[in-house]
This record gives C-alpha cells, structure tokens and sequence, in this order.
C-alpha cells in the first residue's frame, strides 16, 4: 500500500515529508523498544511508535524504514522533524493507540514481514 | 575502493546526538557503491556500539577501515569497563539505568546484536581503563 492509504486507515495527520506519501511500502513493525527494532526488524518499511525522542529517527535510519507512525497522539519534536526531513522519513501521528493502529494496517493487508 | 579509513568522536554528553558517526558511515558507504544488506549491517552494529558508548561510557572514538574485502570497525572508550563480558553478551542482560530505558533502549540487546550483525566480534575490557569493541564485515558473503 502507499503510504497516503495508511493516513487514510489511521486518519493520520502527516507531521513531515508530504512529497514521499505515494511511496509503497509492504510490511510494518510495531514497538516502543528501540532495541527491539534493532534487533528485529529487518524488511519492514514502517514503524509505528508511541516513543518520541530523536533516537527513534536514528534507529528508523539504520533499518532503513521509510515512514513512521507515532501512536496515541504523540508529536514528534522539532529536532526529529528535522533529522526525518534530512533522511527523507515520511512522519504520520494518529490518535489511535498501538493495538488498533497495527491491527487496522494489517487487516488492510500491510504485513508483519520477515523475521531475522 | 581500498583503505578507506575513517575515524570519528563520540559524544558522550548528548544522547540526541548519539549515532552520528553511524549516519555518516552509513553514507560513505552508500557512496562507496557498497552492498545495501551489508551497509545496513554495519549501520546497526556501529549505533548499537555509539549508543553503548554514550550510556555507559561518556562517549569515545569510533575508526572505520573499508578494505577491498571487509569493514573494520574499532569503538574505544575510557569508560567503566565490563566486569563480566560473557554475562554482558548475554540477551536481556543490561546495566542501563531506567532513564535510557525510557528512551527505548537498555533492553540488554546491543552486544547480543553486534555479534548478530557482524561476522566477528572481539571485546577487550579491563574494570577502570575501558572498552574497545573490534567487529569485522566480510563484504562478500559469509
């Protein structure tokens, strides 16, 4: 799906990087645990957090995810809005809280993806 | 492309500038026409050892050799050293304090994760000097 379908599914607002919504991603990774992301993520294209410190863009940067969805209504700040804006992250917020945010991406077939 | 060699400082005193040196190698090596699998394994293995470095050791140096056939990574510190390197390595097993938990790490995978990513890991420490993590690439693969 593009990433303009997964605003539409968690009636996300985009926080930065309007210019990349119709990029196509398949598979998505769910977690508050950077480490966790590190050390299982390896195809999936977007993360969806409720964590917001800069460490989050940084860890997203080395999976090389393309979109972040912050959950629970979580802004990210200016510091990490700038660096997504550098690495050419798309950032997207929902009011949705992690459970029905993920179950809604993949009911609408965004899948979990490989595991390492 | 042979010898590349790299070196940068880690700030210990900024957790938000934490994984600096990683983007930048990251982006030498995209420029350097390296493999996107095992630039990405590089990129993992050197934050999880930028990341250590800032939460435990205030920071140290980070070198990087590109050879025609591997990445060598070397992170040094003059931080606390590890006591106990095999408990260190174990999954799980993790010092941090809770405020670098709050922030999403700390979950005692970044050593386990090093040896993952990489095809080989060294640790040297010693309790009061500090710690050198060496870890090798093979560009072709394993």
């Amino acid at each position: 799906m593009q990433i303009k379908q997964i605003m539409e599914y968690l009636n996300a607002e985009v926080v930065c990087g309007e210019a990349n919504l119709e990029t196509e991603v398949h598979s998505a990774f769910g977690a508050d645990m950077m480490s966790d992301v590190l050390a299982f993520v390896k195809d999936q294209s977007v993360l969806l957090t409720g964590l917001t410190n800069p460490q989050v863009i940084r860890t997203a940067e080395m999976v090389d995810m393309k979109c972040i969805v912050f959950v629970r209504g979580k802004q990210p700040d200016h510091t990490m809005i700038d660096l997504a804006i550098k690495k050419g992250i798309v950032l997207l917020k929902t009011t949705l809280r992690m459970y029905p945010a993920c179950g809604i991406l993949y009911m609408n077939g965004l899948e979990a993806g490989g595991t390492v | 492309m042979s010898g590349i060699k790299l070196s940068y400082r880690v700030d210990g005193d900024n957790f938000s500038s934490a994984g600096e040196a990683s983007e930048q190698v990251k982006m030498r090596l995209k420029q350097l026409g390296v493999d996107s699998s095992i630039i990405r394994r590089v990129a993992i293995a050197m934050y999880e050892a930028e990341i250590n470095m800032v939460i435990h050791a205030k920071g140290g140096m980070a070198y990087v050799e590109v050879e025609p056939d591997r990445i060598v990574l070397s992170l040094q510190d003059e931080g606390p050293g590890i006591a106990d390197i095999e408990l260190a390595m174990k999954e799980g097993y993790s010092t941090a304090p809770d405020t670098i938990r709050a922030l999403g790490f700390g979950a005692g995978m970044g050593l386990p994760n090093m040896k993952k990513y990489t095809d080989e890991m060294k640790i040297t420490s010693e309790v009061g000097k500090g710690t050198t993590v060496d870890m090798i690439i093979y560009l072709s693969a394993k």
